[in-house]
């Protein structure tokens, strides 16, 4: 058998909702990523890929099932692990240098923390920025702090929660060429959640489809298109048509479904 | 036009008005004295010290008062915003002497402590523990759940993530929850100064008009409205501002 980095097996995920109905969010998740790979999950909203992606974080716990990175069974949060939301989320008191030094503080003398978080600054091209304080940059920039930031603690996973999600085009499209670049360097194993087609197409070696009520995987595709991708664009539109329309199956299934609870 | 200007010729008129309405004898002195005796009682005042020693007397009091309130105010603020049975108990108590001025406590506090300095401190600290309780209850409950959570994939936990995450989320609160306490705290001396013993800002207030001297009374009220202005403009407005500013609240 292969040896897999990450495995996700048979993970649950239930909430009692309003009326105390036990309300699946995740059923029977099963996924594993060798090391080094870049996958993204892929899913309309609600299906629960963020949830996933917040237990492999070790910050929601499953109701049910494991993950074991390296052999070893997740149980909380660790820097092992560093993740990179919608949001920013730096911390507003910090400076840009600061923040990403953050997670370095406890564990190296000051001078060394700095010249590592001055080093992921810049690969993200923000070495002219190290005094500025987040609210003095505008959201593609604070996006590129906080990946740099989990970068910094040189964690084995980088999990990403729709990170370019609340950005416009061509920023979003700046920072796809430059995630790449540093997935390359870095060699980190990515999981990466979106709702976009074209992103997890742009960046993924493998695209997990899930599909909503309750959140399921419903196909795993590898995307064997060679990069860099954009010099394939035509292979690039028949997969994300592909998609699109196995999507619509499912999305057209909710619906009705939600038409007849209505009727 | 500068909002300086329209302030300076706002308050020359309104000295004008005075100085000529008490010229021409428009009302008694003893209603409003003329403004040349009220700088007169002001200076006459500082030259022979009393008024300097009311006013190290009422901030010596103040500086007291308010520090415990912060104390006390940001331990119990923490208490009720980390336990939920403290929060549904004291939490209600906290409340309802929030919303009675801390000077009905006087009587009791003179039969505690007697007719002296710590019966005026005890209200001023009532005066400001609460509301300063109740912002940093506030602040502590309001601090994103997104700080929290990346601050734990950087593998920061228990106390540490309550001193390098929590308390300075919370700092804009600390900075509202003290310049409340100090207006508070400042109304409440005065208050407590005024029915209780000297020295001190209010009790000159209180000796000048049992003796009649209505123009140390209005000296002593624009000394302590002047106090109050710049202390909240001039000093807690700018930090709140900045702060606000740089935690991306301002809106």
């Amino acid at each position: 058998m292969i040896k897999l980095f990450i495995e996700i097996n048979h993970v649950q995920k239930q909430y009692a909702d309003k009326n105390n109905h036990q309300v699946d969010i995740l059923k029977d998740i099963n996924l594993g990523v060798n090391k080094g790979e870049f996958v993204s999950i892929l899913g309309p909203s609600g299906c629960g890929k963020s949830t996933l992606l917040s237990i492999v974080a070790g910050l929601t716990p499953a109701t049910g099932g494991e993950i074991l990175v390296s052999r070893k069974r997740i149980e909380k949060s660790g820097k092992d692990r560093g993740m990179v939301f919608q949001q920013a989320a730096l911390f507003p008191w910090l400076n840009v240098l600061e923040n990403v030094i953050f997670p370095l503080k406890k564990e190296m003398p000051k001078k060394q923390a700095e010249e590592q978080a001055k080093k992921y600054l810049q690969m993200v091209q923000l070495s002219n920025y190290l005094s500025h304080y987040p609210h003095e940059l505008s959201g593609g920039m604070q996006q590129r702090v906080a990946i740099s930031r989990a970068l910094a603690m040189n964690p084995d996973i980088l999990l990403m929660d729709e990170p370019f999600g609340a950005l416009d085009e061509q920023t979003r499209s700046r920072l796809h060429d430059q995630l790449e670049t540093i997935w390359s360097e870095t060699q980190k194993t990515i999981l990466f959640v979106t709702h976009s087609i074209s992103e997890s197409i742009k960046l993924s070696d493998r695209i997990v489809v899930m599909g909503i009520k309750p959140g399921v995987i419903l196909k795993d595709i590898k995307v064997d298109i060679p990069r860099s991708r954009h010099e394939h664009k035509k292979e690039m539109v028949e997969l994300e048509e592909y998609i699109m329309g196995f999507l619509k199956k499912e999305i057209d299934k909710v619906i009705r479904e939600e038409l007849t609870h209505e009727s | 036009m500068n909002p300086n200007i329209k302030r300076i010729l706002f308050f020359t008129v309104l000295i004008a008005f005075w100085y000529t309405g008490s010229k021409l004898e428009w009302w008694l002195p003893i209603i409003l004295p003329a403004p040349e005796k009220v700088l007169e009682a002001l200076l006459t005042g500082f030259q022979d010290k009393t008024l300097v020693y009311d006013l190290i007397a009422s901030f010596k009091r103040l500086a007291i008062g308010l520090g415990l309130s912060l104390v006390i105010g940001t331990g119990l603020g923490v208490l009720l915003a980390k336990s939920k049975t403290a929060d549904e108990t004291l939490g209600t108590v906290v409340l309802a002497l929030q919303s009675v001025p801390s000077i009905i406590w006087l009587p009791l506090a003179i039969m505690w402590f007697g007719m002296n300095e710590k019966a005026v401190i005890f209200v001023v600290v009532l005066g400001g523990t609460f509301v300063m309780t109740l912002n940093i209850r506030v602040g502590i409950k309001n601090v994103s759940p997104l700080f929290i959570k990346a601050a734990k994939t950087m593998g920061v936990n228990g106390w540490d993530l309550y001193k390098r995450v929590i308390f300075p989320a919370a700092i804009p609160y600390v900075v509202t929850g003290s310049r409340l306490a100090w207006a508070f705290a400042w109304r409440a001396l005065m208050a407590g100064e005024l029915l209780s013993t000297g020295p001190g800002l209010g009790y000159t207030l209180r000796y000048a008009s049992d003796f009649g001297d209505m123009a140390l009374v209005i000296g002593v009220m624009i000394i302590i409205g002047f106090i109050g202005t710049i202390v909240d403009q001039l000093i807690f407005q700018r930090i709140e501002k900045s702060v606000l500013n740089r935690w991306g609240l301002e809106s």
